[in-house]
């Protein structure tokens, strides 16, 4: 069991959970979330590496490093474990916004301890999600990720937090029974009449014995279930509320990483597993993640609260993941996975920010702030590197993202699919208005507030935790094709020929 | 051609503004300054070698036998792959135009930087806050500009587009505490960018149905009758011209879906070169520093939208519709902006509305060009006004530049009178004004005329209407320049703080565009930028130009242009109360034009009353009590029901066993009737 390399993306945080229970001071908690964030970090990035090995030489199983334990028989639930290039993507995004959350959290207050063991819980969850092929275990990691959210937003957060805390979690439990019941019916039409029954994905998937009436049942499930986590109209007011009150990392690796699990979710059981329901329902699910796009975009534009408006705007960006999920081609799901990776950097990056704005000020309502570029030049500038991303401007990730997903749309010739299409790429002028008008006000004009003036620029773990996601978010907007590359390849399996997918 | 040079025209650039951006601020003000220029004359001098092999080395990679002029890729770097067809390759393509803009772009961003040690001092010669972070900008608008121009596909040029709008944005937006500044900086990058997403459209309507974003596969097609454009073709020529020329091709509302893509892509193109309804973003930009203006909202990013109609020239000639719609989206600004210019009170505005007037000759020119007119000379004027407007505009705006130095103020009624004061830079803004007002020999004589000649072959309203225009062109500049250095003496100006004439720094790039402006209407235009690289007369030295003059229609504009400045000279030389009446005789078209014709007030309204007022403060309304009422509703409907059942529960044992009585007695009854 412990010569499979994944097994440690979970290990790692319960050791840190364990390192964590006996420390006696902040230097020392600092130094296990540090030190178990740059030890996953490293596995991620070595796993890539050796990954990129593997399919060089020629591996091409549709997932590796696949191992499978079992756990609870009568049901025959395993713990099986196995990645592919999106897999891998996800986790090492996971394991960076874990290591600049922490640095962003240096000086959390108060119940430190507490505070770090409910984070790295979740972080469990998220990373024993990424390497699950299970869906039986895949599920239990996803609400392992999301119970903590609870008291990590109740506890620790700001505002009308309790309010918050609760509707985020009843939300995304209203979402999970949706998905329980999804995930039970695939559990039985998972092998053909006479066949033990199997949780495994990709034996589900190879066995391709769901009928298709009951793939219409199963997949608005199972979407809906990993939509209402993925942000997606009408399902999404528990992102403004639950971002507003969460601290600084938790609002991080919740934007950043959670609504990934939806994203990742749909595609990896939704489509993945009941593709010809995929292909008859994707026009219902097109509209909603249509609205959603502009919809997000349109109430940004007009929100005070920086918060908010990062809030609405993930609504918009994580809309266009789905979106382009739906449109079933590889090229626009290669822009939905690197719109994941590109989203969860820069709106990390956008909620580290305005945690530190807000650390120093006090308030989130832009109409209380301004000038602030001469106040915290470097706090500022790294705004306005994280605007320029979400607007799209070429050299940053969300440029690449955005393309790769309106070139895919594009595919389709028929009317429907042509005017979402455009729809969508409206969001690019609301974004940036939405953005501009920010920037202008809050880093930009005359200083509003005569005792912002005392304030100071960045610390050095403010700088560690920006600077490390400036720089992987310019990484795959200039080397894009690299992480075109690692995705596109798991599209390969002859799983999508059902759907005439190229 | 060896690969090194362009890549370091490239990379110089780049690597100036990570190392401005990054260490700019531990530098001294100098250093960060004189690194900049240093770098940018590298640029220069690397380009111009570039342009110079390009035109005249007679390599056969880039001249063909016959004497046409080629284009060359000289590397094309895969950079995202979409799919086996679609894919963004950043690349390096020479041809006529793009080594014409390797010599327009280095040369005015080199003055730039050289211009700007000396501007962006105050009169003690301390630096301003953010000198550094000024040539970073200048760096990365350099390294855009550059890296559009030479793009090979039209995805590449899409990308330098954005990054060209982000610096242009960035400068603009450099007296980052001035609100007026930051407001100008946003109005400029959202009118662009709605533009861009047309052109995105364009693009994508385009590639999906030619299956490539390559300029060579796009424009090699075979236009009817007329030899290939160009040599080289990737893609099966028949391709793209079968989408243009088949009857089965989608049509959308009426016109085909190519005409869409060409206009799309056409809008933005009126988005970077503020073309009417999209213009009302240049006259703010003049909000940023003077020397940016000079570089990019006069002489090159402005540019774009001519030079990209240019680079899709033989797709747009296979869509007279498209064409059309320039020359009239042309046409009117032109007229327009000329009106306004002449009723403007702060120079730098007259020459932002004098620049969106010029561009737009440009975009006339190339709509009314066709090969069957004297080889399609609006092509080779468009293109040659492109070169000649970026050398004497970029005169102008630098002078101006000196005078708002000089004076501290943008308005000429501050300044009036200053030829004594600032002897050079009131001859080096009169040749400009000679230039743009196409007085023979200075540089505009000739594009302008040109440019006429092409009107004339298309159309005699267009050419009555674009002759119109030059007059005016000269009357505003007259009118300008005599409100500056001459109608009245101002007290203000004499004593101690007199206004002089600038250190050497910025004298030296005015004096060189003041020559170039003189003598670039010499070359041979026609022999080198073509719309389909075939010479139109044989190089025979470098004054061949006035020999191919067509002297009727020179003759023409030449006396346009002189009355012209006659009646400017005579309304405005002397302080004289005529301007005055001329305001009072027509009052309400003076208010129209002093207030642009309120398209400002026009998007104002849109952005606010209907944008945010209509449509995103219900949808925020809609999202708070309606979406997310209905959540909360739930949970209250909930929680209501649990407290409304929970008397159910109350504990007495009385209360249990009547509800057992009565339970029990209703269905006694019911199993009564049903066996009744």
């Amino acid at each position: 069991m412990f010569s499979n390399p994944l097994i440690y993306f979970v290990v790692i945080p319960l050791l840190m959970l364990g390192g964590l229970a006996l420390c006696r001071n902040i230097k020392q908690i600092r130094a296990v979330a540090v030190t178990g964030s740059l030890a996953l970090t490293a596995l991620s990035v070595w796993l890539l590496v050796d990954y990129l090995g593997l399919r060089a030489a020629g591996v091409d199983a549709p997932m590796l490093y696949t191992g499978s334990w079992s756990w609870f028989t009568p049901l025959n639930i395993n713990l099986s474990v196995g990645v592919d290039g999106i897999s891998i993507a996800m986790l090492i995004l996971s394991s960076i916004i874990l290591l600049t959350g922490s640095f962003a959290s240096w000086k959390i207050e108060p119940h430190t301890k507490d505070f770090f063991l409910w984070l790295i819980l979740l972080s469990t969850g998220v990373f024993g999600f990424f390497i699950s092929i299970d869906l039986f275990t895949m599920f239990m990691f996803y609400e392992v990720a999301l119970i903590p959210m609870y008291l990590l937003i109740g506890v620790w957060g700001s505002g009308n937090k309790n309010y918050s805390a609760m509707k985020l979690t009843l939300m995304l439990m209203g979402g999970s029974a949706f998905l329980m019941l999804g995930l039970i019916g695939i559990y039985y039409h998972s092998a053909p009449e006479g066949q033990p029954l199997t949780w495994d994905l990709l034996e589900i998937a190879q066995n391709d014995s769901i009928s298709r009436g009951w793939q219409h049942f199963l997949f608005p499930m199972t979407f809906v279930g990993f939509g209402v986590l993925g942000a997606m109209f009408p399902f999404h007011t528990w992102s403004p509320d639950g971002h507003a009150s969460a601290p600084t990392a938790v609002s991080m690796l919740h934007a950043g990483v959670l609504m990934k699990l939806g994203g990742y979710g749909c595609f990896r059981v939704a489509i993945y597993l009941m593709p010809q329901a995929a292909n008859d329902l994707a026009w219902i699910f097109l509209i909603l993640t249509g609205i959603s796009v502009v919809y997000g975009a349109f109430s940004a534009c007009v929100q005070t609260d920086l918060k908010y408006i990062n809030a609405y705007s993930s609504v918009s960006h994580c809309g266009l993941v789905l979106f382009a999920i739906l449109m079933l081609n590889t090229t626009a799901m290669t822009g939905a996975i690197m719109q994941m990776l590109s989203h969860g950097l820069m709106t990390a990056l956008f909620f580290a920010l305005i945690g530190m704005i807000y650390g120093r000020t006090h308030t989130r309502d832009i109409r209380q702030m301004g000038g602030l570029m001469k106040i915290m030049p470097f706090l500022a500038v790294c705004y306005v590197i994280a605007g320029m991303a979400s607007l799209g401007l070429p050299g940053l990730s969300g440029f690449v993202a955005e393309m790769t997903i309106f070139v895919g749309s594009f595919e389709h010739a028929d009317m429907f699919h042509r005017v979402f299409t455009i729809v969508a790429c409206c969001s690019i002028v609301i974004t940036a208005v939405y953005i501009l008008r920010v920037v202008g006000k809050l880093l930009f004009g005359p200083v509003y507030d005569e005792h912002h003036l005392a304030l100071t620029d960045a610390t050095w773990w403010e700088r560690t935790s920006t600077i490390t996601l400036i720089i992987s978010v310019a990484a795959i907007g200039c080397f894009p094709n690299f992480f075109a590359d690692l995705i596109k390849f798991t599209f390969s399996p002859s799983i999508f020929a059902v759907i005439g997918m190229n | 051609m060896e690969i090194t040079i362009p890549i370091l025209i490239l990379a110089i650039p780049l690597f100036m503004f990570l190392l401005l951006g990054l260490t700019g601020m531990k530098m001294s003000h100098p250093v960060a300054g004189i690194l900049g220029t240093l770098g940018m004359g590298t640029v220069l001098v690397l380009s111009y070698i570039t342009a110079f092999t390009y035109f005249f080395s007679g390599n056969p990679e880039f001249v063909a036998e016959s004497g046409e002029r080629l284009q060359a890729v000289i590397f094309n770097q895969t950079w995202l792959q979409f799919t086996d067809s679609l894919v963004i390759k950043l690349g390096f393509l020479l041809d006529p135009i793009s080594a014409m803009m390797l010599v327009v772009i280095p040369t005015i961003s080199f003055m730039v930087h050289l211009y700007s040690l000396g501007y962006m001092r105050d009169h003690h010669g301390v630096y301003e806050h953010g000198f550094q972070r000024f040539y970073a900008f200048l760096s990365l608008f350099s390294f855009s500009m550059l890296g559009l121009v030479v793009a090979t596909n039209i995805f590449q040029m899409y990308i330098f587009w954005e990054l060209v709008g982000a610096s242009s944005y960035l400068l603009i937006g450099f007296y980052y505490k001035k609100p007026s500044a930051v407001s100008a900086s946003k109005k400029a990058f959202i009118v662009t960018r709605f533009a861009d997403l047309g052109f995105l459209i364009g693009i994508l309507i385009l590639s999906y149905y030619t299956g490539t974003f390559d300029f060579m596969s796009l424009t090699s097609a075979p236009v009817d009758g007329i030899a290939n454009v160009y040599q080289v073709s990737e893609l099966t020529a028949e391709g793209v011209k079968g989408i243009f020329t088949n009857s089965a091709a989608p049509i959308f509302m009426g016109a085909s879906v190519m005409t869409w893509a060409l206009v799309l892509i056409f809008m933005g193109g009126m988005g970077k070169s503020a073309m009417m309804p999209l213009h009302i973003w240049l006259p703010d930009a003049m909000e940023g520093p003077t020397p940016v203006s000079a570089l990019i909202h006069a002489a090159t990013m402005v540019v774009a939208g001519v030079y990209l109609v240019a680079r899709l020239f033989p797709l747009y000639l296979m869509e007279e519709a498209a064409l059309n719609i320039i020359v009239v989206v042309g046409a009117l600004t032109a007229f327009y902006a000329a009106m306004v210019a002449c009723t403007q009170i702060d120079i730098k505005r007259v020459l932002a509305f004098s620049t969106i007037s010029q561009i737009a000759f440009m975009m006339v020119s190339l709509g009314v060009a066709r090969p069957e007119f004297h080889h399609g000379v609006g092509y080779m004027a468009g293109m040659f006004h492109l070169f000649t407007h970026a050398m004497f505009k970029a005169l102008l705006f630098l002078c101006a530049g000196a005078l708002i130095h000089a004076i501290g103020s943008n308005d000429y009624t501050a300044m009036h009178g200053l030829r004594k004061y600032m002897p050079i830079t009131h001859i080096t803004f009169l040749i400009g004004c000679l230039a743009i007002a196409g007085i023979i020999p200075f540089a505009g004589f000739f594009s302008k005329d040109e440019i006429l000649t092409a009107c004339f072959g298309n159309s005699m309203l267009w050419y009555v209407w674009m002759s119109l225009v030059a007059g005016l062109t000269a009357f505003y500049m007259f009118r300008l320049y005599y409100l500056i250095f001459w109608w009245k003496e101002h007290k203000v100006h004499e004593g101690h703080h007199a206004p002089h004439d600038q250190p050497w720094t910025m004298t030296a790039p005015l004096v060189i565009l003041a020559v170039i402006s003189c003598v670039a209407g010499f070359v041979p235009f026609g022999t080198l930028v073509t719309w389909n690289g075939e010479p139109m007369f044989a190089y025979e030295g470098f004054f061949t130009n006035l020999a191919h003059l067509d002297w009727s229609v020179a003759a023409i504009s030449l006396a346009v242009a002189i009355i012209a400045i006659v009646i400017a000279t005579v309304m405005y030389k002397k302080e004289n109360p005529l301007p005055a009446k001329m305001k009072n005789a027509l009052p309400a078209l003076w208010d129209w034009c002093y207030h642009r014709f309120y398209w400002d007030e026009l998007y104002q309204f849109i952005t606010h009353k209907i944008i945010f007022g209509c449509i995103s403060r219900p949808i925020a309304w809609f999202d708070r009590h309606i979406i997310d009422g209905a959540m909360d509703g739930l949970a209250i409907v909930t929680n209501k029901a649990s407290w409304a059942i929970r008397g159910l529960q109350s504990g007495r044992v009385q209360m249990y066993v009547w509800v057992y009585l009565a339970g029990a007695l209703l269905l006694g009854a019911i199993t009564a009737i049903c066996l009744l």
